[in-house]
């Protein structure tokens, strides 16, 4: 089987419905999981407490916000390569949810913060790159409202997807660049590199889960975007016949 | 060869005949530069510490303002399907218009950056450094605003969006502008080094902006 045949929507639509119900179950569990290890198994932080928990969410937002984007970058190039029918559903699809993870992962820094560096907010690069990363999702989400035409629409937003792609790297480098040369002592401090076993094995279980997730909503939503454009479809034949 | 010259002449004639607002855009930049200090205060050490920024700030703002008209006055004459039918690379045609819409629009701004820069209160080698940090960014602005112009060329009202689309592209230009400028009168950071990356950003951007820029004037004439 070549990725080409999976290009029937009604195929896929099949597919995904058959499948739909197993990854339900398999991410409930491995939630299930990691949400015992986070409470139950993994340890404090001498320093930190019991806010540090909120790491066990707000990584696997940040991961999945730059896999989200990837996701979208790939089936941008589906779009516009190999012209797959299916490819720019799945575009679509992974915006909104992409920037629901990105706002979160936002979200839960902030919350994380507050108690350990006293603010909400600090223009560190790291935090700022993930802000331009959630507003060139927004972007993406506006443009994709504003074409009428899905074909169009999806080829637009292909084009910039991948502009994006390029330019994120860059993005990411500079604004790195404009916080050592206006910080150069930041608050921000990660101990990401010194992660302790028993707090990385829950941490990885979660985000597994939270990529299970992501991949349940986007085969869910792309079920409901073509359902959606086939009422579209009929709807204009309706009209046409009506005539 | 000389289809594109003749394009570039008409672009500028069109731009700076009657309708065509080349110098508003230059207009624009006075007006935004004239408000910075009725929102901060006068105080002129202030001023001149953030100069630079404000006059970079002006600048890509009225780039901006300026873009969407740089594909749609041709989509609407019906110019923009002869282009496409042409037998010229439609990249080389949008580098070129976007090289005419630079000149017509972004040089004034660079012209008027020392003029302006004087209201800032800042230092000559501050004016200096900040104009040719200007002169070398703009054009990669036009560049990367080209590629959110061709997107949103065949939509109504596409000039907020295009700004919307188009500003997060421009986060490293301005960082680095900016840098380069400061750097110029501040002492730890070399000059040389915020201003090359920023001539690299604007290089980049004129082999990317073409393409995409070309790829979705393409798909918008579908």
């Amino acid at each position: 089987m070549r990725l080409i045949d999976y290009a029937n929507p009604t195929r896929f639509l099949g597919l995904s419905a058959a499948l739909l119900p197993w990854l339900a179950a398999v991410t409930a569990i491995t939630f299930a999981v990691g949400l015992y290890m986070v409470f139950f198994v993994a340890p404090a932080d001498y320093q930190q407490g019991e806010t540090v928990k909120i790491m066990y969410i707000h990584v696997p937002f940040a991961w999945l916000s730059m896999f989200c984007y990837m996701t979208m970058a790939a089936s941008a190039f589906g779009t516009l390569v190999w012209r797959h029918p299916l490819a720019d559903v799945s575009a679509k699809c992974a915006a909104p949810i992409g920037a629901a993870f990105t706002f979160l992962a936002l979200a839960t820094g902030s919350l994380w913060g507050k108690p350990m560096w006293g603010t909400w907010w600090v223009w560190d690069a790291r935090l700022t790159s993930v802000l331009v990363l959630f507003i060139m999702y927004l972007g993406l989400i506006a443009l994709q409202e504003t074409i009428e035409d899905p074909a169009r629409a999806a080829k637009a937003s292909a084009i910039l997807t991948l502009v994006g792609v390029v330019n994120i790297p860059i993005i990411k480098f500079s604004v790195d660049w404009w916080n050592t040369l206006h910080q150069p002592s930041s608050v921000f401090r990660m101990g990401g590199s010194t992660i302790a076993t028993s707090m990385l094995v829950p941490l990885l279980v979660m985000a597994v889960a939270f990529t299970l997730l992501f991949l349940v909503f986007h085969l869910m939503a792309m079920r409901n975007e073509i359902l959606r454009r086939r009422i579209r479809a009929m709807r204009m034949i309706e009209a046409a016949g009506a005539e | 060869m000389s289809a594109l010259s003749s394009l570039f002449v008409r672009e500028m004639k069109l731009a700076t005949r009657v309708g065509g607002g080349a110098l508003m855009g230059a207009l624009f930049f006075l007006i935004v530069v004239t408000v910075v200090p009725f929102g901060v205060g006068p105080d002129l050490n202030l001023l001149a510490r953030i100069g630079p920024a404000i006059l970079w700030i002006g600048a890509l703002l009225a780039t901006l303002l300026s873009l969407d008209r740089l594909f749609q006055a041709d989509r609407d004459d019906g110019g923009l399907d002869l282009i496409l039918m042409g037998e010229t690379p439609l990249e080389l045609v949008v580098l070129v218009k976007c090289l005419a819409h630079w000149t017509a629009t972004g040089l004034p701004l660079v012209i008027a950056s020392p003029v302006l820069a004087i209201f800032m209160n800042m230092e000559p080698v501050a004016i200096g450094a900040t104009t040719l940090t200007l002169a070398v960014g703009t054009p990669a602005l036009t560049f990367v605003g080209a590629i959110g112009a061709a997107l949103t060329v065949s939509l109504r009202r596409g000039g907020l969006l295009l700004a919307i689309l188009v500003l997060p592209l421009t986060v490293p230009v301005m960082i680095f502008g900016v840098s380069a400028a400061t750097a110029a009168v501040q002492e730890p950071v070399p000059f040389a080094t915020p201003f090359s990356i920023l001539a690299a950003l604007g290089l980049f951007s004129m082999v990317l902006g073409p393409i995409a820029g070309a790829a979705a004037l393409r798909f918008a004439g579908d």
